[in-house]
């Protein structure tokens, strides 16, 4: 018996608001396996998703209505996208088709009945893009707006399970980290998800992304890329984040094998709130007397500064020249070049 | 008479509501309104040029490599800058990649499940159809995206990741394909190829590309029947419910032409209207803003000159949509504007005969995967690992520039004004802003309300499944149109 056809599952309904749309299709690059029979495999049901479902129209209205009114379970309310609470908090920037309500209105009645509530992507957790710049729309996340606690449900907001919203940020976010998520709500016996102290699951943000890049050899020597497709370390000089974002991109491949260190691009911290604002041109590292301000967290900065200084004069020529190329021009030699 | 209100539409990308009067059981005028507005133009005025390409692809997460190339082009027009071959090489790749899962993801979990739905029932293929497509549960819901994730494995090599890729910059491409990944990239686009020649066309893709008209079509898929082809199972469908007579609009089409090489595009550029192919003149875009909740000059200016302020107030207003006009007329933009102005033989006798309507929309974006996989596998067959893939094109201090591509919607433009190294004015057309533009001042209705026009509503319909179908053959994309 596949796990859907038990009872009727684990109920999930999914609603896009301010956002791109990006986290479902990400979604649906799940693989080994797919979208589909994993949700099957964890007899996940979804009521409704905006992408794939059947429904539509006034099927959907009555659905939610059904669920508002409790005659219909909602185990997991997951919202994709920023709330729009503008223009002067009426909510009109985003109205739910066909029902001249604001979305953030439904999601307030959503989140009451839900016994959990998951914000899918940055946008949702903190508010994302969406409220960069001057936030036009007012934009926020369901229960943070930006780093600060309180969001669209507010600080104290609990769902049925007695957790807070629980935030798979990211921009966009990974399947794997939105599947394993609903997997372990599902599945009795997994126990409550562990969260970080951004209420994101710790199953995947208990690494960095720098765990696993492949650019670590350059990192360790301070080998470091100059401009884009350069193969050394971001670090240095453009703005690479990877120290100090929590995620597993670099242990999780993206679509396969790939993640942004390997698609040539620094890490710009895409699970963390107030990403989209870092103060500065998102391709340069910020100094101090030519030391980078964003060292690793965790690390003493005059063990940083003594380390690398070392370590840049240790670098192997290999390293050094390979940091500053497009491809490997100089391969790992049998015999110590002995410079 | 009688009103309808249709929403929320399911399957299209992001927020749409159609409002619907009813005469004698047919369409007799519509009014689409995308409820959603986000303001990218707003959140990028003031940011570092470069950063554009950061914020610029999360307008989309279905086209954001489409986002990331406008900016990357808008940005390198105006710096006056080129990528090097390796680099445009890649960016075709990618963003073919990108339109190609477009237009298979919409095929396969947007448009055909409405056929396997209960109102159907009865209709010799409707079993046939159920089992392959309805939604969630058809074979096609597991197969076909198990292959569309694989295919974007092709984004993990040549992107990193997908969507929201920062590998697309004005110098061409972040990364450096190895002679390694030249070969994953090639199988990738054989087991693609693999699938869609088993099951979405069940012949060559060349045989496909090489139908040269509406009878070579019917005699195709005549001689190859229905099973073992979704192509020939959605012409069967189409000819039953009479999707070549649904769906017509202004037959005016518009392409910018798309994937550029060395200065020559796979598919040329162009107007087609009348049965005349006409050069685009892209001066004569006009973004009109009577019927949007937009404040601003109510005479419809170049984006350029375009500013984006949104006001909610606005008593004529219906739509977070502007109203894209080219020489003060309405275009249609998507596969089918882009394959009847590259003038494939298919596509032109079709609209010919038919014109623009649901059927051949659907026609035309299934030829662009048998037109356009080949090309990918000749610009991945091209690279030249060693080679630059990138040209430092240097920091943007004044000018202006535009970047004018095709997305699998259709067509696609950034406008980039930078001053004292600030952007000063950002302003993007997305080809679902073409389609579902609201009514001009003149009370031109847009594309999709034009196409609306005459669809069937049957008497206790509140979702009308013609409307459903009219509105999918487009593929919107909400979230881009109010980006
Ligand atoms: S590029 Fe970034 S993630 Fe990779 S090694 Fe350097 S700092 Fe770490
Ligand atoms: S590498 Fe950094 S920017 Fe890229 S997805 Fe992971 S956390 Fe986000």
């Amino acid at each position: 018996m596949a796990a859907s056809e038990r009872e009727d599952g684990f109920t999930v309904l999914w609603l896009q608001s301010g956002g791109c749309g990006g986290c479902t299709m990400s979604l649906l690059c799940a693989e080994a396996p797919d979208l589909f029979t994993t949700l099957d495999s964890a007899g996940i049901r979804f009521l409704w998703h905006p992408s794939f479902s059947e429904a539509t129209g006034e099927e959907v209205t009555a659905m939610l209505e059904a669920v508002c009114a409790g005659e219909t379970r909602l185990d997991a309310l997951c919202v994709e996208g920023s709330l729009l609470r503008g223009p002067n908090g009426t909510g009109r920037f985003h109205v739910l088709a066909g029902t001249d309500t604001p979305m953030v209105r439904w999601v307030e009645r959503l989140a009451a009945v839900a016994r959990y509530t998951l914000a899918i992507g940055t946008c949702a957790a903190f508010g994302g893009v969406t409220s960069a710049g001057p936030n036009p729309t007012e934009a926020c996340g369901l229960q943070y707006e930006g780093e600060q606690s309180g969001g669209l449900l507010g600080d104290a907001y609990r769902s049925g399970a007695g957790l807070p919203v629980i935030n798979v940020a990211g921009c966009p976010t990974h399947p794997g980290w939105v599947l394993e998520t609903l997997m372990t709500l599902a599945l009795d016996g997994m126990g409550d998800p562990l969260l970080d102290d951004l209420a994101r699951p710790a199953l995947y943000t208990d690494h960095l992304v720098h765990h696993g890049c492949a650019r670590n050899e350059y990192y360790e020597y301070k080998a470091s890329a100059e401009v884009p497709s350069d193969l050394g370390c971001m670090m240095e000089h453009m703005g690479c984040l990877g120290t100090q974002a929590r995620a597993d991109c670099n242990i999780r491949p993206w679509n396969g094998t790939g993640s942004c260190t390997d698609g040539g691009y620094p890490c710009v911290n895409c699970t963390a709130p107030e990403f989209e604002e870092p103060g500065h041109h998102f391709l340069e590292t910020p100094k101090v007397a030519g030391i980078p301000i964003g060292l690793p967290t965790d690390m003493p900065k005059a063990w940083f500064v003594a380390l690398a200084s070392l370590a840049k004069s240790a670098t192997p020529r290999r390293v050094r020249e390979n940091a500053v190329a497009d491809h490997i021009v100089n391969s790992p030699a049998k015999e110590h070049d002995g410079e | 008479m009688s009103r309808l209100v249709v929403g929320p539409f399911n399957r299209v990308e992001g927020d749409l509501e159609v409002r619907i009067e009813a005469e004698a059981g047919q369409v007799s005028s519509a009014w689409v309104n995308s409820p959603m507005y986000r303001g990218f133009e707003q959140i990028l005025h003031g940011k570092d040029p470069g950063d554009a390409l950061v914020y610029a692809p999360r307008i989309c997460g279905i086209c954001s490599v489409s986002q990331s190339v406008a900016a990357a082009h808008a940005v390198r027009d105006a710096l006056g800058a080129e990528a090097p071959p390796n680099g445009e090489r890649l960016t075709n790749l990618v963003l073919a990649a990108e339109n190609l899962a477009d237009h298979f993801t919409h095929f396969y979990l947007f448009f055909m499940p409405d056929f396997a739905r209960a109102a159907y029932e009865g209709r010799a293929w409707h079993p046939d159809v159920v089992r392959r497509f309805r939604a969630e549960q058809g074979a096609a819901a597991t197969d076909a995206v198990a292959a569309r994730a694989a295919f974007m494995n092709l984004m993990g090599v040549l992107a990193g990741k997908w969507p929201h890729t920062h590998t697309v910059q004005a110098g061409g491409a972040a990364k450096g394909v190895t002679g390694a990944e030249k070969l994953r990239v090639l199988s990738l686009l054989g087991q693609f190829r693999r699938y869609l020649e088993e099951h979405t066309f069940g012949d060559r893709l060349e045989t496909v590309a090489a139908l040269a008209g509406g009878s070579d079509l019917a005699a195709w898929a005549a001689e190859r029947g229905p099973e073992g082809s979704d192509l020939a199972r959605f012409l069967r469908v189409a000819e039953d419910v009479g999707l070549a007579e649904l769906g017509r609009s202004h037959d005016r089409f518009m392409s910018y032409g798309s994937y550029p090489f060395q200065g020559e595009r796979l598919f040329p550029g162009g107007v087609f209207a009348g049965g005349d192919l006409m050069p685009l003149d892209a001066d004569a875009i006009r973004e009109d803003l009577y019927s949007s909740w937009m404040s601003g000059a109510r005479e419809p200016v170049h984006p350029y000159e375009g500013v984006t302020l949104p006001d909610a107030e606005r008593e004529e207003a219906y739509s977070w949509c502007k109203a894209p006009r080219l020489a003060g007329r309405p275009v249609e933009v998507g596969a089918l504007a882009r394959q009847v102005v590259a003038g494939h033989p298919l596509i032109r006798e079709l609209v010919a005969e038919t014109g623009g309507n649901v059927r051949n929309r659907v026609v035309a974006r299934l030829l662009e995967l048998a037109r356009v996989v080949p090309a990918m596998e000749a610009w991945a067959r091209a690279i030249e690992p060693g080679e630059p893939f990138y040209r430092e094109p240097g920091a943007l201090q004044e000018g202006e520039g535009a970047g004018l591509v095709e997305a699998a919607r259709g067509s696609l433009g950034h406008w980039i004004r930078v001053h004292n190294g600030r952007i000063l004015n950002y302003q993007i057309v997305a080809p679902t802003t073409w389609n579902f533009s609201p009514r001009d001042r003149d009370g031109v209705p847009g594309p999709l309300e034009a196409a609306l026009e005459g669809a069937p509503v049957g008497a206790d319909e509140r979702t009308p499944v013609a409307v459903q179908h009219v509105v999918r053959s487009f593929d919107p994309c909400m979230v881009c149109t109010v980006h």
